[in-house]
């Protein structure tokens, strides 16, 4: 006989205010194998918790239904508490009528009625549901950290440090992604190499670490603790392993000409080349798209000079995989194309940047050396303007939201600029000025009070050129007049947006990501690292703009979480799993085909004196995930799936005909 | 029901847990008001749905049906998706034969950050189907179904 309890939440007044809390515990009360029914405030407050687990043992109950918040709340917690009381976990079912119900609906009766409909539907279905227990699976004791910009080496360093085996695989050449670019960093003004390059280096010569750089994750099989990684080595044309980074290759390669990426192209590289002289690893690769042997046959001076003979123009991209218990996603951010911004020059006039190429300007190792120039003629601005939010909160261009660090590099440019250009004017262009950090209002007040940037409230709406000059067009609505400031170099601050390929990547990873591109936590509070996907864990920019201090932060996150995964030998895992009926499994092999783990096998039952009877399917539990497409592929209704199966969903469809 | 009161669909909906369950859920957090009008049944791919669910839920009294998952590319499975997109472009020709107006049934994707998508999609179903009106198909059935429970 069953005997269910249910346990109404009110959860303050989140549910109480739209629902009829008495109501839904008279009508469960009502339901056929309910035995209990009471409410209480705070169903997952410690004395909420303790009373479930009293009633479950005064009143022996055979199964459990609360209906409070989604299950993806506090499905762990209740089933923790059942737990406590002697009650299997898995006959404890969450009746959403929060997220589902009270905050959804603004009727007291229909969310009431709507409320029970929910409970009755879980009562069925906890009537059918079946003592589980967890599966054990081993976990392989290695992280992949996939981008080695500072929050990547940050997580790839804590795992490292803590004694487990990293890989670090990073797409460009070197480590040390945007932060390797900047030159001073707010709101200390601590040269950005200074402090980045010790940790590159750290991260290259750690015994745990291994670095793959100039490689890409193109595949990620499995699941939690036992992850397979296909990545893709690109072709370096240079051995690393003879290479010794002399750099005479550098100085003879005759092709000089190609823009840098690296210095946003204001500069210029060569076709054998690092991106910048404290890459690391500190081994060229051949961009094969410029280099005159790999796309003419001609040259080969690298070849002839290099002491070693390390360059290998026959070199092909290499395919390897490496299995992994869990994966942190570091892939960072890109900023928006500035050709976006017609209105603003850029693209029609040299002497508009974007603030990534005013970065490499003040970098002491950039293009210019340090020197701020206008790109047109080499000049020293006389004043500059720079125009905030290009991009960032704007609905227009369909990105609302603030790109949270260019209020704050603004004024490190304008500050750094007045340093350097003691008679300069710089002028900023804002909506709002965002400086919610530690000791970065403080350093916005010094931009301004000491470094006497002036700050125009407004949006500007367009620049052309006139004489020698450029005439930026705004509008100031403190003093509710439109402006014109006439400036020799002007620097927007665009958009910081998910990075080239996220979606491609976030879809190979199997994790999820925003409408914009940038990935999702499952919980944007209380599990800001985590993605739905078991194992795999966010560190940095890919989820959401981010400073420095946020990057590392949440890089150190990600590596504890890996690390709480890597620290045990077995994991336990939901068991949510499929089963053959062996009796009448047909062996048609539908199954076999669809899984998308191959978590099914062919499997010979024998009788004892080992003469095959007949060949079925077999489900490895510790493979499967639980999505079931093969229960409803199965056409002899022999698979089902513990936790989900027909009889589980027949019931909810049955208790709403009552409806 | 009587007449003059003006007819409410019921709309059964059958979801994936880690897209649309979770979609629901955002819509929830972020106060998204719809009609009260659907009724969710979790599964944890929309590959798991078996079409005579669809079946058995028109029988059991529902006016419509929803169901939804991960966008393509997006399965939390990595291609569950792709099963359940094949089965409902063929489905509603069997809803057709025995039938049941195409209306009643949606078939969609809405995934986890898409909370006023699944808003729009529950308003969106419960016009079309007021637009049908009640399905009366399986009363006499489902008056002359032995007593008990059970599937199939």
């Amino acid at each position: 006989m069953a005997r269910i309890g249910v346990f109404v939440c009110h959860c303050g007044e989140n549910i109480a205010r739209t629902v009829d809390v008495k109501k839904v515990v008279d009508a469960a009360a009502q339901l056929p194998g309910v035995a209990v029914a009471s409410d209480y405030r705070y169903m997952c407050s410690e004395p909420g918790q303790r009373m479930i687990a009293d009633t479950i043992r005064e009143n022996r109950l055979t199964g459990l239904v609360v209906a409070a918040c989604s299950p993806q709340m506090h499905e762990k917690t209740f089933r923790r508490a059942a737990a406590s009381a002697g009650l299997n976990p898995y006959l404890v079912e969450m009746a959403n009528i929060r997220e589902h119900c009270s905050w959804v609906h603004e009727n007291r009766d229909e969310a009431t009625a709507k409320a029970i409909d929910i409970v009755s539907m879980m009562v069925a279905k906890v009537r059918q549901d079946e003592p589980l227990s967890s599966v054990k699976v081993p976990v392989t004791c290695r992280a992949l950290v996939i981008g080695g910009g500072i929050s990547g080496i940050e997580a790839a360093l804590s795992i490292a440090d803590s004694g487990v085996e990293v890989v670090l695989v990073e797409k460009e050449p070197s480590i040390g992604g945007h932060m390797a670019q900047l030159g001073e960093t707010f709101p200390t003004l601590d040269c950005s190499q200074c402090i980045l390059t010790p940790k590159m280096v750290e991260a290259a010569q750690h015994p745990n670490i291994r670095l793959m750089t100039y490689a890409e994750v193109e595949k990620l099989d499995g699941f939690v603790g036992n992850f397979k990684a296909t990545i893709r080595r690109k072709a370096r044309y240079v051995d690393a392993d003879l290479c010794t980074g002399c750099g005479a290759c550098l100085e003879k390669c005759p092709v000089k000409k190609v823009p840098s990426a690296f210095d946003e192209n204001l500069g210029p590289r060569t076709a054998i080349y690092r991106p910048f002289p404290q890459a690391v690893p500190n081994k060229p690769v051949i961009d094969a798209a410029a280099c005159l042997k790999l796309t003419k046959d001609a040259c080969g001076i690298c070849s002839k000079v290099c002491p070693t003979g390390a360059i290998k123009y026959d070199d092909a991209a290499s395919v390897i995989t490496e299995d992994f218990g869990a994966v942190i996603v570091a892939t960072g951010y890109d900023v928006l194309a500035a050709a976006e911004f017609g209105e603003y020059g850029y693209g029609k006039y040299a002497d508009v940047v974007t603030s990534l190429q005013f970065e490499r300007m003040e970098s002491a190792s950039g293009p210019t050396g340090g020197k701020i120039i206008r790109p047109s003629d080499g000049a020293e601005p006389r004043s500059i303007v720079f125009i905030q939010c290009c991009g960032s909160r704007d609905e227009a261009r369909g990105r609302p939201y603030c790109s949270k660090i260019c209020c704050m590099y603004t004024a490190k440019h304008a500050m750094l600029y007045k340093h350097k250009v003691h008679d300069g004017q710089a002028y900023v262009f804002y909506i709002d000025v965002r400086a919610g950090g530690k000791n970065y209002e403080e350093f916005v007040r010094r931009a301004v009070e000491k470094d006497s940037a002036l700050y125009l409230r407004g949006r500007v709406s367009h620049v052309y050129r006139e004489g020698g000059k450029l005439v930026v067009k705004g509008v100031d609505t403190l003093a509710g007049e439109a402006v014109e400031v006439k400036a020799d170099l002007v620097v927007l601050a665009t958009a910081v947006t998910p990075r080239a390929g996220a979606v491609a990547l976030a879809q190979t990873l199997g994790i999820s990501y925003d409408t914009y591109g940038f990935y999702s936590e499952v919980h944007p509070k209380l599990r800001p690292v985590e993605t739905s996907k078991a194992g795999v864990y966010l560190a940095g920019a890919c989820s959401a703009p981010r400073d420095i201090p946020d990057a590392v932060a949440s890089g150190a996150a990600a590596a504890a979480k890996a690390l709480s995964i890597l620290s045990a030998e077995t994991l336990e895992r939901e068991p949510t799993v499929a089963r053959v009926n062996d009796a009448t499994c047909v062996h048609c092999g539908n199954c076999i085909a669809a899984c998308p783990y191959d978590a099914i096998e062919d499997f010979e039952v024998r009788d004892r004196a080992g003469n095959l009877i007949k060949v079925i399917a077999r489900v490895n539990e510790s493979v499967c995930q639980g999505c079931g497409v093969c229960v409803a592929l199965c056409r002899s209704k022999s698979i089902d799936l513990a936790g989900f199966n027909d009889r589980q969903i027949y019931s909810q469809i049955d208790a709403l005909s009552a409806w | 029901m009587s007449d003059t009161r003006e007819f409410v669909p019921r709309i059964t909906a059958f979801v994936c847990n880690w897209c649309t369950y979770a979609g629901a859920d955002l819509a929830g957090t972020t106060r998204l008001a719809y009609p009260a009008t659907v009724r969710i049944i979790r599964v944890p791919c929309s590959g798991r749905i078996d079409p005579v669910f669809l079946i058995k839920a028109f029988e059991k009294g529902a006016d419509g049906i929803i169901v939804s998952g991960c966008h393509p590319g997006d399965c939390h499975y990595s291609s569950g998706n792709y099963y359940a997109r094949r089965r409902w472009s063929i489905f509603p020709k069997l809803l057709e034969f025995i039938g049941i107006e195409p209306e009643r049934l949606t078939f969609t994707w809405v995934s986890a950050s898409e909370a006023r998508k699944w808003a729009d999609v529950v308003a969106e179903a419960t016009e079309r189907v007021k637009s049908v009106g009640p399905l009366a198909h399986f009363a006499p059935l489902a008056a002359a179904a032995p007593e008990g429970e059970g599937a199939l």
